[in-house]
């Protein structure tokens, strides 16, 4: 009983930072193209995922810390990022006699919000808050492979399971009742190179994608770490070389 | 050569007859100040920790010059730097790991000092000095971990705060006044900024007054035995060269977290803002607090939990008298060494009890491991110094280096 | 200060004359620089603009019975309960022997208000937000609240039951401005 109530909770409260579930599940690792040493993204599925962001998830979740400059490590060229800015409005002001007004997005505006604020974001959700999704896979136990194996972990519920109305059942949610209704299914977009749009490739491309907004700085981490690391090392060598060479006649 | 003195000799006289600060400082740390040539590794920790509280300043300073202290802007400008301050990302990582490896290097160092019984006469004082800083590095990392304003950073801190109220009568006015309100919200978070920018120079201080105090007594050794004048050879270059081999690989270490594991020690819940109407399911502090965080839990009464869990520190300030042997390196006793590691063991469990939901038999292993714990400073300690045989020690540290030489 | 007070061994009347005035100096040196600490200190109390939040207005009437909301107050949650006739019932019959911080249920409500329950939001345990609010979180053993942190239970008056917390949910200062309009504060 305790169990189902617990699990409830965790469905109610959407936003829910729950690090420990009330019961663990594990979750299968992935392979992506940032892993290892030198991983990097693989700019191609940054555009794809950001297309299945823009066309699937945006209704809801934000991304507050993204700005439509930062698509430029998407590989857009200067140009392109200008168009598609200048797809969005935002609003700015106030003008000389006072009003808010509307413009077209600049390359160096945020990511307009799907909702004004977390009151309208909750009605419009049945009370649950879609969380913001810049941060969401450094957010999670779990990381890109919770995201990844979440968005395709909708089931039937098993059963003996009630479910609280308005919830989908999740396989790895914690406590398993989700506000998400299943949002990626085959065929939810089509990709402009014509890479496959399954629900599992499509659902690997979001997440990459949100696993660069969450660590834009990703590469550059990599590349500048195994540089410092590398001399850091020889450092090491060399000065170990030197303090025996000092010590040489030091009884110890 | 002539006898001539160069011009940058008579002006550096010049200087030190007016500010003597070189041979100050050649005293201190370098050709003047004679350490036993018999030490080991173990001894590379002191060093090490200085340079992670260099690394935790200086990269705290810059890290201070894009952060804002307030609720509503400092998650957003912990993001900002993570993202649009050149090397921003770097300069967050490396002192938010910092924080950890520098509680690793204390640790260790720590830890050699209760193995070869540094703590005991004539170098109580220099403990003592040594635990006042590990007391203010835990108050600086606490108060840290609150400036992101994550979930884990606003709900520690409610937790942690909240430990005075324990305190009968005046408790909850203490923690009123720790809040600056009714909870812990913007005037809280500026207080604790502005702390955490104060203690790391409190430490400096302390750290001054924890060499002076090893340099009246001079540094213990491995053999735990005076060292003669004949046993010495100076820090500079000898041990100068030695450190900073230690230190690069130290260094090897910390960037191999800070570029390819950087949250790794980090909870994923402190990626959410903090949230005051809503408390995460399951709070656990850093990994450094674990072992005292177990004990605070295993004593099912706020107040005596929390005598507990502070004097599990404090117990260690009268470690010098409840260690009975007139031996001081755990290398010439037996059985000490033995119970030293069932100690280190029993912290470790302490530690992964910290960090469990505090469910089914969980705390009563917290139990047993807080007993054990106090029971090795209050019985075991002063019973081992009256019953064990010390193995027979070496004439001089000259001596037992020769011979092993041959 | 030995050798002072020996030097001026010859006129004992000086010399306590000047031990006095010595001692009066030192003394009002030393309460003067503790009066400077105070004003510090107290800086790092509750401000004023703080203190002036420190009350709400909310109308009770939309609570429906079995409902329970969470209203802020000073920053922190404010659980008002409606509570049923059988809440009422469990939580009367309790006997004060039986309870950690002894209260009755009559001491915790507003006389003539008594279905209804305001206690703080706050843990007495180290100031979590216990969860049994909404109809889908745990209350624990008691039908009350249940604290995630560290697993403390409050019954249906809000009294602690089981669980590392000491004492009840706090009763903040209330008063029934109307029948319906409650000021917390």
């Amino acid at each position: 009983m305790k169990k189902i109530l617990l699990a409830a909770t965790a469905a109610f409260t959407f936003t829910a930072v729950s690090a420990q579930a009330a019961e663990h599940v594990e979750i299968p690792k992935e392979k992506w193209s940032f892993d290892g040493v030198l991983g990097t993204f693989d700019r191609a599925q940054l555009q794809r995922g950001f297309q299945v962001y823009k066309d699937v998830c945006s209704a809801c979740h934000s991304l507050n810390y993204i700005s439509f400059r930062n698509f430029e490590a998407l590989g857009y060229s200067e140009e392109q990022v200008k168009t598609l800015a200048a797809e969005y409005e935002v609003q700015d002001g106030p003008n000389d006699e006072g009003d808010m007004f509307k413009r077209k997005a600049k390359p160096s505006d945020r990511l307009p919000k799907p909702f004004a604020n977390d009151a309208l974001a909750r009605m419009s959700n049945g009370g649950a808050l879609p969380p913001d999704l810049s941060l969401m896979t450094k957010a999670r136990e779990g990381g890109p492979d919770y995201v990844y194996h979440l968005l395709l972990g909708y089931e039937e519920p098993p059963a003996g399971v009630q479910l609280v109305t308005g919830m989908s059942y999740n396989k790895y949610f914690p406590g398993h009742q989700i506000a998400m209704t299943k949002q990626i299914t085959d065929g939810v977009v089509t990709f402009a190179d014509g890479s496959p749009n399954d629900a599992a490739h499509v659902a690997k491309d979001v997440t990459a994608f949100l696993h660069w907004a969450a660590e834009p700085k990703l590469e550059a981490r990599h590349s500048t770490g195994l540089r410092v690391t590398l001399y850091a090392l020889i450092f090491a060598v060399l000065a170990f070389l030197a303090k025996r060479r000092m010590w040489k006649n030091i009884p110890h | 050569m002539s006898t001539e003195k160069s011009i940058w000799k008579k002006a550096l006289d010049w200087h030190e007859e007016r500010l003597p600060i070189i041979s100050w400082i050649d005293h201190s740390l370098g050709t003047k100040y004679p350490v036993p040539r018999n030490l080991n590794y173990w001894w590379n920790f002191g060093s090490l920790a200085m340079f992670m509280l260099a690394v935790m300043i200086f990269s705290g300073i810059f890290l201070a010059m894009n952060y804002t202290p307030h609720v509503t802007l400092a998650f957003d400008s912990v993001e900002h730097i993570m993202r649009d301050v050149n090397y921003g990302w770097l300069i967050r990582y490396m002192h938010a790991n910092g924080a950890s490896f520098f509680f690793m290097v204390v640790y260790i160092h720590i830890l050699r000092g209760m193995y070869y019984g540094s703590y005991k006469a004539p170098r109580e004082v220099l403990w003592w000095i040594g635990l006042l800083i590990y007391l203010a590095m835990m108050a600086t990392a606490f108060l840290g971990y609150v400036l992101p304003w994550g979930q884990m950073s606003f709900w520690g801190a409610t937790v942690i705060t909240s430990f005075f109220s324990a305190i009968p009568g005046i408790g909850d006015s203490i923690v009123t006044l720790l809040w600056g309100g009714f909870s812990v919200d913007n005037p809280t978070l500026n207080r604790f900024f502005s702390l955490h920018y104060l203690l790391p120079f409190v430490i400096v201080g302390l750290i001054f007054l924890h060499i002076w105090a090893l340099h009246v007594p001079g540094a213990n050794n491995p053999l735990g035995i005076d060292a003669t004048p004949a046993d010495k050879i100076p820090f500079f270059p000898y041990y100068v060269m030695k450190d900073v081999f230690g230190l690069a690989v130290f260094v090897v270490i910390y960037f191999t977290a800070v570029f390819w594991f950087p949250n790794a020690l980090g909870e994923a819940v402190n990626y959410v803002k903090a949230n005051p109407l809503q408390t995460p399911e399951h709070i656990v502090p850093e990994w450094y607090y674990l072992p005292f965080y177990a004990i605070l839990r295993s004593i099912p009464n706020k107040l005596l939990g929390i005598i507990a869990m502070f004097g599990a520190i404090l117990i260690l300030f009268a470690l010098p008298w409840l260690d009975t042997s007139r031996v001081r390196s755990g290398n010439f006793r037996p059985v000490f060494r033995i119970f030293f590691v069932v100690w280190v063991i029993d912290v470790l469990i302490l530690g992964w009890v910290g960090a469990q939901p505090p469910e089914g038999i969980i705390p009563t292993i917290g139990l047993i491991g807080t007993l054990w714990y106090f029971g090795h400073f209050a019985v075991i300690m002063p019973v081992l110094g009256w019953v064990e045989t010390p193995k027979p020690l070496p004439a001089s540290i000259s001596q037992s280096v020769l011979k092993a030489a041959e | 200060m030995a050798n002072t007070a020996h030097a001026h061994a010859a006129d004992p009347a000086g010399e306590t004359r000047r031990d006095f005035l010595l001692h009066t100096t030192i003394a009002m040196g030393a309460v003067g620089g503790a009066m400077m600490v105070w004003p510090l200190i107290h800086s790092m109390n509750p401000a004023a603009d703080t203190l002036a939040l420190s009350t709400t207005e909310f109308n009770i009437s939309g609570v429906a019975e079995g409902q329970r909301i969470s209203v802020m107050w000073r920053g922190s949650p404010v659980f008002v309960a409606h509570r049923t006739p059988a809440e009422i019932e469990a939580a009367r019959k309790v006997q004060l022997s039986e309870l950690r911080d002894p209260q009755t249920d009559e001491q915790r409500v507003t006389k003539g208000k008594d279905k209804y329950l305001i206690v703080s939001g706050i843990c007495t345990h180290f100031g979590c937000i216990p969860q049994g609010v909404k109809v889908t979180e745990p209350r624990g053993e008691f039908g009350g609240w249940f604290c995630p942190c560290h697993g403390s239970q409050y019954d249906t008056s809000g009294r602690i039951r089981k669980g590392p917390a000491p004492r009840n949910l706090a009763v903040p200062p209330i008063k029934f401005l109307t029948d319906t309009t409650v000021l917390i504060g």
